[in-house]
């Protein structure tokens, strides 16, 4: 029952190669007709500049880079979704700023690396129309399984459906919980344990806790 | 059953009717649904199962997550960038010193911050000794798990304290030590801790020996573990699987060799590699990358420069980094450790969000179990190595 592992041969150090982020685009534009893929600088230290996908040609995208591109990003590391709300984006872009730029909007970011290469991370994004009605966005999960539980946790606190998700359920909170505690606007309840009681002065007291009197009228 | 609940010696309570949720398979047995925690010993903190039995077989199991969730994201979100470092502690709280590097650098990379030599010296040495605590102890779980009650768990929490004792002469807390800074560490090594560093460094090999003596070959173990929850490399790949189970799986990536962060493209160490990708596997590999992290410390204690711990300009209160974002990311004992951070220029990260190795490595746990015992998933469970406070967040 000898089963003893043999250790790798020592893996050359490897620095990190980011392919340039406007070619990385052109490419995709290239390889798939009418992807309208837009690069997104980031003027931080960083450098970690990503693409805009198109929604309706986000997957397609999204599997060329994953099986097809030269780079072969088969490694899908960090979801993540971010509330773009109307002051914020106004905060970014300066007061003079077109009303279509700061409209609110909610935001997947895909960070990718590949396991056989040392590139990443390439960043991508999909941006819904707004924060309220239109929060669709493609799921990335038929690509990557590794999105599976990340856009669960996005649906849960930021509230963006992701169509194409096998099992789109809430992750952290109860199923009947409301709202989306992650969103900017999110304003929690004064008492998440409220429960309501049969005995009268609990009654009463909590009726005032839930609804208090409006401030300046009579105590 | 119903005779049994007719029967007047049964009594008089309160009569409880016997239904099955599930509908009956092709043989004509009963399915058995059967809530695994998340008050459950073997669960490693509050998680759930929901298993689906045929006999004792598992033929379907849906993690449920979130009883340990405070939103943490949102409370580094209202918070400024040095008030989240010893909330990050508390994420995986076995490993609060990687845990606290991979939020320094995710901070460094976001305002450009440097780190003084000496600093890196310090950060993989910590980081290091928390890896060897971390998968010694999770030794010593999986064997509790299969049955070993008491003495292998023992043995690792004895070798475990000497290195909670160094971060605690270090930090002045044994496990949420919150001991890194923007550009450096929070203080110096004190007088005579490389030594003492260094002896519990050189004892460690020759309890690694006593310790595999003990469990390597053991009959138990290896019945138990060996082509069980097998996980095999496509699907580790594609399901974001990453740290030593991903390694176990015979995929050689270890973000230590990878982006080389920090000084690792310094030493020389080796990356374990498994063929099989069981539970036996897993276990091996936590053993092997002991001893190499063993090989790193002895050689991140000789080489240790003086100088500065902390970058002299380096700014940790009121810190307003440059707007824009950044994701930085360590090879934590559990796997990835990620952190994505976007300035807007104000003393708050505008969003925070913690990639969790724990988390995302339970993607794949129904597939590693179905078709095996339901006993069997509380190992396969255990060798995923989860940490509770790091999943929910």
């Amino acid at each position: 029952m000898e089963h003893r592992l043999p250790a790798s041969p020592h893996m050359e150090n490897m620095s990190v190669n980011i392919p340039e982020i406007q070619s990385v685009a052109d490419a995709i534009n290239d390889a798939i007709a009418g992807a309208g893929v837009l690069v997104i600088e980031n003027e931080n230290p960083s450098g970690q500049h990503s693409l805009l996908f198109q929604n309706e040609h986000a997957v397609a995208c999204a599997r060329w880079l994953k099986q097809e591109s030269p780079w072969k990003l088969d490694y899908l590391s960090n979801v993540t979704g971010i509330d773009w709300t109307e002051d914020a984006l106004k905060v970014k872009f300066g007061k003079d700023a077109e009303p279509e730029e700061t409209r609110g909007f909610l935001e997947s970011v895909y960070h990718l690396y590949s396991m056989e290469a040392p590139i990443g991370p390439l960043v991508f994004r999909t941006r819904t129309g707004n924060r309220s009605d239109d929060v669709s966005l493609p799921s990335m999960t038929p690509v990557w399984r590794s999105a599976e539980l990340q856009e669960r946790e996005i649906f849960d606190l930021y509230g963006i459906h992701f169509k194409g998700h096998p099992d789109l359920r809430r992750l952290m909170m109860w199923d009947s919980f409301e709202g989306h505690p992650m969103r900017k606007d999110y304003v929690e309840p004064d008492d998440y344990e409220y429960e309501p009681t049969p005995h009268a002065d609990v009654l009463k007291k909590s009726a005032a806790h839930q609804n208090p009197p409006a401030k300046g009228g009579d105590q | 059953m119903s005779e049994m609940l007719n029967d007047p010696m049964m009594g008089t309570g309160p009569q409880y009717e016997l239904t099955a949720s599930s509908e009956h398979s092709p043989e004509g047995t009963e399915r058995m649904e059967v809530s695994m925690g998340p008050h459950h010993p073997s669960t490693h903190g509050v998680f759930r199962m929901d298993v689906e039995l045929d006999g004792e077989t598992i033929t379907k199991l849906k993690p449920v997550f979130g009883y340990l969730h405070r939103n943490h994201e949102k409370i580094a979100e209202g918070t400024s960038y040095l008030g989240s470092m010893p909330y990050t502690d508390r994420l995986d709280y076995f490993n609060s010193m990687t845990n606290n590097w991979a939020y320094a650098l995710s901070v460094e990379t976001l305002a450009g911050i440097e780190v003084p030599e000496r600093a890196e010296y310090m950060r993989v040495i910590t980081a290091e000794l928390s890896r060897l605590q971390n998968h010694v102890c999770l030794i010593g779980f999986l064997v509790q798990d299969m049955g070993a009650l008491g003495t292998p768990l023992m043995y690792a929490f004895r070798e475990r304290e000497r290195i909670l004792d160094l971060f605690e002469s270090l930090s002045g807390a044994r496990m949420m030590c919150n001991y890194m800074r923007f550009g450096g560490c929070r203080c110096d090594f004190p007088q005579g801790w490389i030594e003492q560093a260094h002896q519990v460094v050189e004892a460690f090999p020759k309890f690694l020996d006593e310790f595999e003596a003990l469990l390597s070959e053991n009959e138990v173990l290896m019945s138990r573990s060996q082509e069980v929850g097998v996980l095999p490399k496509d699907l580790a790949i594609d399901a974001g699987v990453t740290g030593p189970i991903l390694r176990a799986s015979g995929v050689n990536y270890d973000i230590r060799k990878v982006d080389g962060y920090g000084i690792y493209d310094r030493f020389d160490f080796r990356v374990p590699l498994g063929d099989h990708g069981d539970t036996y596997d897993r276990y091996m590999m936590r053993i092997l990358e002991m001893r190499e992290s063993v090989k790193i410390l002895r050689q991140a204690l000789r080489d240790i420069p003086e100088g500065d711990f902390v970058h002299p300009k380096a700014k940790s209160r009121g810190l307003r980094p440059p707007a824009g974002e950044a994701y930085g990311r360590i090879e934590a004992p559990k796997g990835e450790l990620g952190f994505y951070l976007i300035s807007d220029k104000s003393p708050q990260p505008y969003r925070f969000r913690v990639r969790p190795p724990s988390l995302i490595n339970l993607t794949i746990l129904e597939d590693m179990c179905l078709g095996h015992t339901i006993a069997d998933s509380v190992i396969i469970l255990g060798s995923v190595d989860i940490v509770l406070g790091e999943v929910d967040r």
